[in-house]
């Protein structure tokens, strides 16, 4: 039953459909923002269909298993890190405490597969790409962190998702207070920074490294690493939703407020995206760094004193 | 310990280069050491091109040397020819030759601002400034006949006189980009994000400028006040009221200004033009008889620079000698001074901003074996003797 749990529902094709789904919306806003008429709904699904089907190379000099593995590294967790928040949904019983400190460090292998495969590569872009996406890590998992302490003070120093997610329905969504609204806009700009896209899509950078570490990737790899980001360009809002907005409860018509509200998060990140140009490595550092961790203390000691 | 330097290769096939050239950046980590320019690989023999054809052919020749100034070459080339001939033309047609030229300024800078936005990964201003670009493309094709390349300069005047009628739309569709393009140069100068990426960046002192013999916007950027238009008039730009924009700052945010600030100075010049057209009649060509044996120079202002035409005669009906010497030719060797010692990201932007253009810039391809230049006798001796050899070997040539 587990293995159904986790590659089904509400693992791996639950995720990944629903991510193909949301990467549709993302290109048909981004269209929209930009006087576009953007692509038909099952654009998404053709595109990995047509990768699938693609001549998979790997490059002569570059270190050929962790090419090869990198991409389902990050696919394995990501739909992990889809099996635990849906649990946390759907089977509340079946949540453990400490599982947000899991979520925090399964989210870091996908950026970390990212930087296996663009070494792996051995080609000079994609090096280049992967060490930014290193220093990338570096920069916003500290602010990260801090923020989420927040709902975790908030929910009386519970670290299950579960519990934060009941102890907001009990006394309001986190975000509704001033701590949480300030934690909020950082796990947003980290988020934005995790799915790689402006004003941090610093290491694909389509126009100075050419996708970076994903450059010498092809045919299925490449539609794997594309899978992968779809899932957590679902993901992540739902985990936003879920620490920040009360999270979703399967009853009726909190399943259709719980999906506009992953929806809504979602076109904020497209906004910002298509809003935005891309940063240098060093500004972006330095804006996670100084700004945010400034920003995420001040919201950890406001929520300590129970703002 | 000794630091060990990577090439990144921007080229010869690059998302950042509309056109294929090749850049080699010689980076340790993120910063830029040094820099290589590979030229070559959109030679085609335009100038040689130009010795067959009769001098009426030539203007639609050098049109196709490039898609985005296509009337600066034209124009330069009939500048050049009218040099040599020592021609006046009617007043009409300096007036609808003006009126092309600055409709193509307002065109090319708009597209560069969109591509500089593309290049910095800001999408949004790309689509933006490309459809607002839009009409000036429909009244080129109005009044032109064509969207691309006009067709329109031939030595002795212009081709197509234009029409009173189409005066209000072409002032609508003015009135139209002025309104979008003060709102662009608002937002770009207001971005916070854009400054970090656009300020301080590339810069390039005055010095620098006279030093590379850089020309155009850039040159404008640095506080160089040069310009073809003003320096040494040609059509109708002497009799028109405009102003020169410079800029002293040198960095790219100065060079997206100027171009920002000169797309209003074109609106300017051409709402003047349409004007003056409204009340001067007559002829819009001096037919051309002959051409007698000479040299003739031309030059105008392209929205990159100075275009320059060299043309020589011997008295036949086609040029003998035609030299031409795009803008981005000089500005491309800037790129020595704004990239090096700066970062990857910044370096990138920096080779977009001087809207380097290489199609128009390669005239000539030089072929060099252990280090000694071939020219182009040697060339052809070394085709023959190749062939010559593949055949004594019976493969198929």
């Amino acid at each position: 039953m587990d293995i159904f749990y986790f590659l089904i529902f509400p693992g791996f094709l639950f995720a990944a459909l629903v991510g193909l789904v949301f990467t549709w919306v993302d290109r048909k806003v981004t269209a929209r923002l930009q006087w576009r008429v953007g692509p038909p709904f099952l654009q998404p699904f053709y595109d990995f269909g047509k990768l699938l089907s693609k001549e998979i190379t790997v490059p002569k000099q570059g270190e050929r298993i962790s090419f090869l593995l990198a991409p389902f590294l990050g696919l394995l967790a990501t739909a992990l890190v889809a099996t635990i928040l849906g649990f946390s949904i759907v089977f509340p019983a079946r949540g453990f405490i400490g599982d947000l400190i899991v979520v925090l460090y399964l989210l870091i292998i996908p950026s970390l597969a990212i930087i296996i495969g663009g070494f792996a590569a051995a080609n000079p872009l994609s090096s280049i790409g992967a060490s930014r996406e290193m220093k990338m890590i570096m920069a916003y998992e500290l602010p990260f962190i801090l923020a989420i302490l927040v709902p975790v003070i908030k929910s009386d120093y519970s670290v299950n998702i579960n519990l934060i997610m009941l102890s907001q329905q009990q006394h309001g969504a986190t975000a509704g207070s001033l701590s949480g609204f300030i934690a909020f806009i950082v796990c947003l700009l980290v988020v934005q920074a995790k799915l790689a896209l402006p004003p941090f899509d610093i290491p694909e950078a389509e126009t100075e490294l050419m996708a970076g570490p994903c450059i010498e990737y092809s045919g299925g790899l490449l539609a794997l690493f594309k899978l992968t980001r779809a899932m957590l360009l679902f993901l992540l809002p739902l985990f936003l939703v879920i620490l920040f907005f009360g999270g979703i409860s399967v009853s009726g018509w909190h399943l259709l407020a719980g999906i506009l509200k992953i929806v809504l998060v979602l076109v904020i990140i497209v906004i910002i995206k298509n809003t935005n140009p891309r940063l240098r490595i060093d500004q972006a550092l330095r804006f996670f760094w100084v700004n945010c961790t400034l920003l995420s203390i001040l919201a950890i000691l406001l929520a300590y004193l129970g703002l | 310990m000794e630091k060990k330097e990577v090439i990144v290769p921007i080229g010869p096939y690059h998302p950042l280069l509309e056109e294929p050239e090749f850049f080699k950046l010689f980076c340790e980590g993120e910063k830029v050491v040094g820099i290589d320019w590979i030229a070559g690989y959109n030679h085609r023999g335009i100038e040689k091109i130009s010795e067959g054809k009769s001098y009426d052919q030539v203007p639609f020749l050098v049109e196709r040397i490039c898609g985005i100034c296509s009337t600066s070459h034209p124009l330069a080339y009939v500048n050049a020819v009218e040099n040599l001939v020592g021609l006046e033309i009617p007043e009409r047609a300096k007036y609808i030759r003006t009126f092309i030229a600055e409709m193509e300024r307002i065109h090319s800078h708009l597209l560069w601002v969109g591509l500089a936005g593309h290049f910095l990964g800001y999408n949004t201003v790309f689509m933006w400034a490309w459809k607002w670009r839009e009409p000036t493309l429909d009244i080129m094709e109005l009044v032109t006949g064509n969207r691309g390349n006009y067709g329109i300069m031939c030595p002795g005047g212009v081709r197509r006189d234009m029409s009173e009628e189409d005066f209000p739309f072409v002032q609508s569709k003015l009135d139209d980009i002025k309104t979008k393009v003060e709102m662009l140069t608002k937002a770009v100068l207001d971005d916070p994000v854009l400054l970090a990426r656009l300020k301080g960046v590339g810069i390039l002192t005055a010095q620098d400028i006279h030093n590379y013999g850089a020309v155009g916007p850039v040159a404008r950027a640095s506080g160089v006040a040069i310009d073809v238009r003003r320096d040494d008039p040609y059509a109708a730009y002497n009799m028109l009221d405009w102003e020169m924009v410079v800029v002293t700052e040198g960095d790219m945010l100065a060079r997206a200004k100027v171009r920002l600030l000169e797309i209003f100075q074109s609106i300017k010049i051409v709402e003047q033009c349409m004007a003056r057209l409204k009340e001067i009649k007559g002829d819009i060509v001096v037919k051309v008889r002959e051409v007698p044996p000479g040299e003739g120079i031309g030059h105008a202002e392209a929205p990159r620079g100075e275009c320059f035409h060299y043309v020589r005669s011997d008295g036949t009906n086609r040029p003998i000698r035609h030299k031409i010497r795009a803008p981005s030719y000089v500005c491309i060797p800037t790129f020595e001074k704004s990239v090096v010692g700066g970062q990857i990201a910044d370096a990138l932007i920096c080779l977009a901003g001087v809207d380097p253009c290489y199609c128009c810039t390669e005239r000539l391809s030089a072929v060099a074996e252990n280090g000694k230049t071939l020219d182009g006798e040697t060339l052809l001796r070394l085709s023959v003797e190749k062939t010559e050899a593949l055949k004594a070997k019976g493969t198929p040539v």
